[in-house]
């Protein structure tokens, strides 16, 4: 299965097995830009499977209704680049229900799930990576996967979670990544980082379509004789904070990489958590390779972008400090 | 009969004199009285008199009187229509062809079949009007003084776009045209044209703001933000709604509990206009025009068709069938409707139309030629206008001590 198709089989195996899951965005009912609500309409009728009109605040501020009354709400924005207007829906109402009225109510059935990222072409408004927002926000999750068998865990997860989940799904990685994904209803845990590949001399953290090209720079420096260990990190918020300290603690270097601009994004946080509980052990300062400070650019974009050269100088730079 | 024919060849020079642009300015508005004086225009012998046409679909009009039908024009104003709608669509075409050769990539929206409306707006508008639209730019850009150069070299991302390559087909801009744009995400343009007119009302510019959206944006919250506060300021807006039926590939029907969009203001008045007619939409704005000036803010529906998808990656017929798409190609195309006029109106020949069409290609291939031999931008664009220059932020290469950047 490619991706489309793993989110698919996710969303259909949800809205299978809890008869008060529903499925809404824009365009979803034919199949979405993406195809990745193909068939679900179908199946389980129009009253569970429904368009929203043109409004993002709209679509999650109905899904947070939804969500209160125990419901399932499964909400697509179609690209995440448009979660803005939904942005104080999220975190002022979804966030922050469960804590204001002490525990009577809740969104956790909510899950927003948003393309991001960029796809080569994209431009300014559909090549946003806007996951450092929402990671600012106690009480929401953030998940973002990094393959087909890994968006079905997780995505089902997300759904079934307690807790609200904003889930972004690599846009890149729709068609273009395959692989086996079992048919069963399985889910992955979240707020756990899993470890790709082991090595010994730095550590890289990363997540979504990113850790491909961080794999192919691991492959490289592995040429060069540097032991690089990999972990996808999944869960943004709340993060496995205990399993790249570990990571850290064994090699006593660290590179994040992310599409996001570095100034403040998600590597930020990680760089910062690190420095405080391993500064002993640090060998070289982190490193972020990230996107650069300006709006995603049009014809620019292999400037702008964490290619796999600038994350290969990275390492080399960190092991020879 | 002689007679006629050398009338006939006197007026074609007169004609590819007016109304074929020069290529340096190419404003493609209707040339007025002050461009060609009268006395000219007689020693032409030259049908540039004035004359009225009767529009055939009556306006709907929300909590105001509807204008007259009878729409007052010239048969140069008409000759202009045809022409620069003509232009536009060509240049709609060749915009697929350059996408489909991957000139262009990233998104592409063609306005093809919707030019009425902008070439109808701009007959009612002068450069003191503001004018605010969504992402289906490329015409309205034309329409606010832009060139063809321009907009072609924007669309492959080089240099000698209107936004230096850095915008796309999305964000085309006029600052001289008082042309804001061009912006990608919907809707997120109404509240901007409401605090256009603010400022025209403020410094007493005599002018008003066209926010234009569309069926699918008529839905978003911002959209009733903006009409609500206008109508309390009464500021000089006029929210215009192409609609063109299908917000990307959804009807109206399946998401606007009210597809009555000029009603949608509720206490702001509206009108619906047939948005495939130029003389209709040339008399309905010029009348929201004189509603706005006095009373504030107003809602215009144009009725419309985009003949493509809503973008390139759309092939448009998935939720519409071919046969509604030519239906409406061949009973309500502008430029097929303002072609009968000028010809039973004895405004023009066919020979005399088919010279302007020829002219209006070689336009559009000459400024297609050029923008291809157009520069990429330089790199160091991609670290320039992030904030006001001077600034002085860095940005650092992978290893942040031998490469640091410091932003212009």
């Amino acid at each position: 299965m490619n991706l489309f198709s793993a989110i698919n089989n996710a969303l259909y195996t949800a809205l299978d097995t809890d008869p008060r899951s529903y499925v809404f965005g824009e365009d979803v009912g034919f199949g979405g830009v993406f195809r990745c609500t193909v068939g679900l309409r179908d199946k389980f009728g129009r009253s569970r499977v429904f368009n929203t009109p043109l409004c993002e605040q709209g679509i999650v501020g109905f899904g947070i209704g939804l969500a209160s009354m125990g419901n399932r709400a499964v909400a697509e924005i179609q690209f995440a680049d448009y979660i803005y207007p939904a942005f104080d829906q999220i975190v002022n109402e979804a966030a922050k229900y469960r804590y204001r009225s002490g525990n009577m109510f809740n969104t956790g059935g909510l899950t927003i799930r948003a393309p991001y990222g960029a796809v080569g072409h994209g431009g300014h408004y559909h090549s946003q990576s806007p996951e450092a927002f929402f990671c600012h926000v106690p009480g929401i999750k953030v998940v973002i996967p990094r393959s087909p068998s890994q968006a079905k865990g997780l995505l089902l997860a997300s759904i079934r979670d307690p807790n609200p989940v904003v889930f972004f799904e690599p846009k890149l990685l729709y068609r273009m990544a395959v692989e086996e994904v079992s048919e069963d209803d399985y889910t992955l845990p979240l707020s756990s980082a899993e470890v790709m590949r082991e090595g010994s001399d730095i550590t890289l953290v990363g997540w979504g379509a990113q850790l491909t090209i961080m794999e192919q720079a691991c492959t490289e420096a592995a040429k060069d004789g540097i032991s690089c260990e990999l972990i996808d990190l999944r869960t943004l918020i709340p993060w496995d904070q205990e399993l790249v300290e570990a990571s850290v603690n064994k090699t006593g270097r660290l590179l994040v990489s992310h599409e996001a601009p570095v100034t403040g994004g998600f590597g930020a946080e990680i760089a910062a958590y690190i420095t405080e509980r391993c500064f002993l052990r640090l060998e070289a300062p982190i490193v972020r390779v990230c996107g650069l400070d300006t709006p995603f650019p049009l014809v620019f974009e292999p400037f702008y972008l964490p290619t796999k050269n600038k994350i290969l100088d990275a390492i080399k730079a960190a092991v020879q400090f | 009969m002689a007679q006629q024919l050398c009338h006939r060849t006197r007026s074609l020079l007169r004609l590819s004199a007016i109304v074929s642009s020069s290529s340096a300015s190419s404003s493609l508005i209707p040339l007025s009285d002050s461009i060609i004086p009268r006395q000219q225009q007689q020693r032409a012998g030259f049908a540039a008199d004035a004359l009225t046409v009767d529009v055939p679909v009556p306006f709907k009009a929300h909590k105001c009187d509807a204008p007259s039908l009878s729409v007052e024009t010239s048969a140069q104003e008409l000759l202009s229509f045809f022409k620069t709608m003509f232009t536009m669509r060509r240049m709609e075409i060749a915009a697929d062809s350059l996408y489909k050769s991957k000139f262009i990539r990233g998104f592409c929206h063609l306005y093809d079949g919707q030019e009425a409306v902008c070439v109808g707006m701009e007959a009612s508008l002068n450069q003191k009007d503001c004018i605010i639209t969504a992402y289906r730019d490329h015409c309205i850009h034309l329409g606010r003084g832009g060139t063809l150069l321009e907009v072609f070299s924007e669309l492959m991302g080089r240099k000698d776009g209107c936004s230096l390559g850095k915008g796309g087909s999305m964000h085309m801009y006029n600052k001289k045209g008082g042309f804001f744009g061009g912006n990608g995400i919907v809707g997120a343009q109404t509240p901007l044209g409401a605090g256009l007119a603010f400022a025209q009302k403020y410094l007493k510019v005599d002018g008003v703001t066209l926010t234009m959206y569309g069926d699918g944006a008529a839905n978003q919250g911002q959209l009733f933000e903006a009409m609500n506060i206008a109508a309390l300021w009464s500021l000089p807006v006029i929210f215009v709604c192409e609609n063109n039926h299908y917000g990307m590939g959804t009807a109206e029907w399946r998401s606007a509990k009210s597809p009555e969009y000029y009603k949608r203001g509720d206490y702001v008045p509206g009108m619906k206009v047939d948005g495939m007619d130029c003389l209709a939409v040339k008399q309905a704005v010029k009348y929201a025009k004189e509603q706005a000036l006095k009373n504030g803010p107003f809602v215009l529906e144009f009725d419309t068709y985009r003949y493509h998808g809503h973008s390139m990656s759309d092939p448009g017929s998935t939720y519409r069938t071919r046969d509604e798409i030519s239906g409406v190609r061949q009973e309500r195309d502008p430029i097929e409707r303002i072609r009968k006029l000028l010809l039973s109106l004895e405004i023009a020949s066919v020979s005399d139309l088919k010279t302007l069409e020829k002219e209006a290609k070689s336009e559009v291939d000459e400024a297609l030629a050029k923008a291809k031999e157009s520069p990429q931008p330089d790199t160091s664009e991609l670290f320039s206008h992030i904030w006001v220059k001077g600034y002085g932020a860095e940005a650092y290469g992978a290893d942040r001590k031998e490469v640091v950047v410091k932003l212009p």
